[in-house]
């Protein structure tokens, strides 16, 4: 669509600037200020410099978190993803099991946080909750609140359940837009199903599908509140990511020098990785 | 490459019909000779797109066959009946160049990539792609688009038909008749079946040696477009082309005479017009009538000019006459008088023309 | 493939409802039941988990209170977000493409880096335990996310609407109320929906910016499970309850759900 230029524009906006800067720029400023001072817990502060920075950047614990956190992102992309294509090709396309399907799945996503996190807890106990049992009941020896490797495979089953959805919708959204006539010619042409998919289903897809890389990407880099409830960061330091091991420099230790410096590193991280993304994808399409 | 006939076709999108407007297509017969270049023409609604479907495999029709040569292909997917089809949307594969796209149909069906290079290269030279073979396809417009499709479907050599399902909708109007001719040519070039599905009387009436023009779900006429200018089987053919269409009065029969309004008119069928009980009209062509001395006295209600001629519209009882003349001609101030062309003047009973075969 | 396709929908849905069954069928059981045995349904079939919730205030509130901040949010984030979004479809103007990635990034933010420096903001100007203070602290990542998705909604609508309006003598906000709102009311619908679910699954924020009197009612679940032991059969019924709402919401969008997860931008 071809816009005019208007610059009183800028007035439309204006509500939506005011109402994000004050919750954006403000507490992004006092985190900017606490990174650069010290303090005795005394209410006084003293200039600190870059020191706090330079602490996580060289911390292993910090090392330790993001490795974590890379860890758990990309697996779970790499599962959500193709599995949530997968289910959107397999959806019935019109009729009666679309909108059941559709609410269905979208239920997941509209449970709060913390529920979500309490539910697979009891769900996940290998005494008392129902996959616990299942699994032990396979004579696999299970407890996801002692062993490492447990923990890991419940908190990243709890995303795929939590989160494929998002990526099944999206998906679908794509394949719907896709006109008959396409389909009808490819067989005319004689393609086969993953010819069919190469060439003209993923590529329609392809714009959703960058969508729900992203949101996936950005929130699973940000999760805090469900792998907390489940498991606590544990055993040990075993699932503590990033978003957990934050909460406890800030509010539980209360180190506001690194917890500020550690915020504007994890959240530059972001930034800097969601917009690698953004143009790697982007750069195929403008081509 | 076979001939194509449709025996006794019907078809229905409802599971049981019973009403006759469940029925998408009512009756079909029709054969398509080989080698034919066919504009399926009626309007929108009645059936085009269903037949078309019919013949490329994507419909299996609730009754009835359809013959390639000899073959009943009616239960084949549309890979195996070896067809073609533009669609009114251009469709082409976005990620691939134009060469893929046009090698695409070949590669599907494993033929070896030296023949591939050997048939894109011709294709392309005929539908004018050559200089972007290497371009991505989204990039094109929207005619080089279409060309693309028309080319997917030229490139393999067992193809039986083309269709084409209102290929022009989205050209701008100035490359339309530039698509059209180049359509025209490449027809007479390949020498396959086309079946060119339209609404636009124009597009059909330049494309095809022979039109079939359909309506309610069902065949009104095949003929080439001369036949149905001069000999419209049916008022519906008669209104639906030309420029104005074709005048329809009531009439009445007395015996061996047919009487317009109290005039008594000379018409080509008069010779099956006895006994015939049906609702009965007739049709005039503008084209075919004329000022004169004596005939259906009229009033002349306007006259507006169409450049190298006027159309008149006049007014005779409570019916609206419309007639063509030539520019210079002029038109009688008053006591105007009409004569109509004895032999391009027919009459119809509901609709069909009166004649030995549609009679019963 | 095709026969058997109905499959892999079929069993994914299975996974998803099986541990809501859990929790659901977990809400209608004794603690005596829970913790003794391992049973598949309730065959101690109790309501009293339910009871306790339904009469006990500092339990039902936090519905309330959840209730509410995340309607004061809905209608805030989308009424701000319609005019910008209006603008970013219509208009250029200066920076318009850095402030609409700005915004964006707003939705990036992690919630754990703004919790303690909202925590002290709205503690500052008196806003701290309001419901408009968890209402406005998630605008942070609403309204970023409804002017994605009016702009799309919006985009699609062809300019001519708004130069007909014009010849025919409507004003600008006459023409907006009267006419665009109307056209794109799916889209509106779709906003809603997001900024409703965003809001009503969020909780650290909602925590930290309430202690009592606006408290939400996952931070009064967490406070409980860990104040009064490992109560289960309470929190699987309140858990239960929090999926209502949502399912509520969820019927009324399902006919926008797939366009609007797509931003309106197939």
């Amino acid at each position: 669509m071809n816009k005019t230029i208007n610059q009183k524009a800028w007035f439309f906006v204006l509500p939506v600037i005011a109402l994000v800067a004050f919750n954006a720029i403000i507490p992004l400023m006092t985190v900017v200020n606490y990174s650069v001072q010290e303090t005795f817990g005394d209410n006084t502060f003293f200039w600190a410099g870059v020191i706090w920075f330079e602490d996580i950047l060289h911390s292993e614990r910090f090392h330790d978190s993001l490795m974590r956190q890379l860890t758990f992102t990309f697996t779970i992309l790499l599962i959500e993803i193709p599995l949530g294509v997968i289910i959107a090709l397999a959806m019935p396309r019109k009729g009666f099991w679309v909108p059941v399907c559709l609410i269905l799945m979208s239920l997941p996503l509209l449970i709060p946080w913390n529920v979500v996190g309490a539910m697979w807890n009891i769900f996940a106990l290998p005494d008392i909750g129902m996959l616990g049992r299942m699994i032990n009941s396979l004579g696999i020896d299970y407890n996801f609140t002692r062993q490492i490797g447990d923990a890991w495979f419940t908190l990243i089953l709890m995303d795929v359940w939590h989160w494929t959805s998002l990526v099944v919708l999206l998906a679908y959204a794509g394949l719907v837009s896709i006109p008959d006539a396409y389909y009808q010619a490819a067989k005319i042409d004689g393609a086969g199903s993953w010819a069919i998919f190469r060439f003209i289903q993923l590529p329609k897809m392809k714009r959703v599908l960058t969508i729900a890389v992203l949101l996936r990407f950005m929130d699973s880099f940000n999760i805090y509140t469900e792998p907390f409830v489940l498991t606590g960061g544990g055993p040990g330091n075993s699932t503590t990511l990033l978003s957990i091991d934050l909460v406890k420099i800030a509010l539980g230790q209360f180190d506001l020098g690194p917890a500020a410096a550690m915020s504007l590193i994890y959240f530059l991280v972001i930034l800097l990785l969601s917009w690698v993304f953004y143009t790697l994808m982007m750069r195929d399409e403008e081509q | 490459m076979a001939k194509i006939t449709l025996q006794d076709l019907r078809h229905s999108y409802t599971d049981k019909p019973t009403a006759d407007d469940d029925w998408a297509l009512k009756q079909l017969d029709v054969e398509w000779k080989d080698g034919g270049a066919y504009a399926l023409l009626g309007p929108s609604g009645c059936g085009k797109t269903t037949l078309l479907n019919i013949i490329s495999g994507l419909l299996t029709p609730s009754h009835g066959k359809v013959l390639f040569g000899e073959d009943d292909v009616t239960h084949l997917p549309p890979d195996q009946r070896h067809i073609a089809q533009v669609f009114q949307f251009p469709v082409i594969y976005d990620t691939m160049t134009v060469y893929d796209n046009l090698a695409f149909p070949l590669r599907n069906r494993g033929v070896d990539e030296s023949r591939v290079k050997q048939r894109v290269t011709e294709i392309a030279e005929m539908t004018e792609l050559t200089p972007m073979l290497n371009r991505r396809a989204s990039g094109l417009t929207a005619d080089g688009k279409q060309k693309i499709s028309l080319g997917r479907g030229l490139v393999r050599e067992d193809v039986n038909v083309i269709m084409f399902d209102e290929p022009l909708t989205v050209i701008d109007p100035h490359l339309k008749s530039q698509l059209r001719s180049k359509l025209k040519e490449l027809h007479q070039r390949v020498n396959t079946t086309m079946i060119y599905v339209t609404h636009d009387q124009t597009e059909a009436l330049t494309f095809a040696d022979q039109v079939v023009v359909m309506n309610f779900g069902q065949v009104v006429q095949i003929g080439t477009p001369e036949d149905l200018f001069e000999r419209p089987q049916h008022t519906f053919v008669g209104n639906f082309i030309g420029s104005p269409g074709m005048n329809i009065l009531p009439c009445d029969v007395d015996g061996q005479n047919v009487v317009v309004g109290g005039v008594k008119v000379e018409v080509a069928n008069k010779g099956f017009v006895k006994g015939d009980t049906r609702k009965q009209e007739i049709g005039l062509r503008p084209e075919f009538i004329h000022f004169g001395d004596q005939g259906i006295p009229v009033s002349v209600e306007r006259v507006s000019d169409a450049g190298r001629f006027k159309i008149v519209e006049t007014r005779f009882q409570n019916h609206t006459i419309k007639l063509l003349i030539d520019d210079g001609e002029n038109v009688p101030a008053d006591n105007a008088h009409l004569t109509f062309t004895e032999d391009r003047t027919y009459v119809y009973g509901d609709g069909w023309l009166m004649e030995g075969g549609q009679a019963s | 493939m095709k026969r058997s396709s109905w499959l892999i929908p079929t069993i994914y849905i299975l996974f998803l409802l099986l541990p809501i069954y859990w929790l659901v069928s977990m809400s209608f059981k004794s603690t005596n039941e829970i913790l003794g045995s391992f049973t598949l349904w309730p065959q101690d079939f109790t309501l009293a988990n339910y009871e306790k919730i339904f009469t006990d205030p500092t339990w039902y509130m936090g519905y309330v209170n959840s209730l509410i901040y995340v309607s004061i949010n809905t209608v805030l984030s989308v009424a701000v977000a319609l005019p910008a979004a209006y603008a970013f479809s219509r208009y250029r103007f200066m920076g318009d493409k850095h402030l609409f990635f700005w915004l964006l990034t707003n939705r990036m933010a992690p919630a754990a880096v703004f919790a303690l420096p909202f925590f002290q903001l709205y503690s500052a100007v008196g806003l701290f335990d309001t419901h408009l203070a968890v209402a406005l602290a998630h605008t942070l990542f609403n309204v970023p996310l409804a002017v994605w998705i009016l702009e799309g909604f919006m985009s699609g609508v062809p300019k001519q609407l708004d130069e007909t309006a014009y010849v025919d003598g409507y004003s600008f906000p006459r023409f907006f109320v009267r006419i665009f709102l109307p056209t794109i009311a799916a889209g509106i619908g779709v906003a809603c929906f997001f900024c409703f679910m965003f809001s009503w699954v969020e909780l650290l924020l909602g925590k930290t910016l309430t202690a009592v009197a606006a408290k939400p009612i996952a931070a009064t679940m967490t406070r409980t499970a860990s104040s009064s032991g490992y109560e289960l059969g309470l929190l699987a019924a309140a858990g239960s309850l929090t999926i209502i709402p949502g399912a509520f919401v969820i019927y009324f969008v399902r006919n926008y759900i797939a366009r609007g997860f797509a931003l309106g931008r197939v």
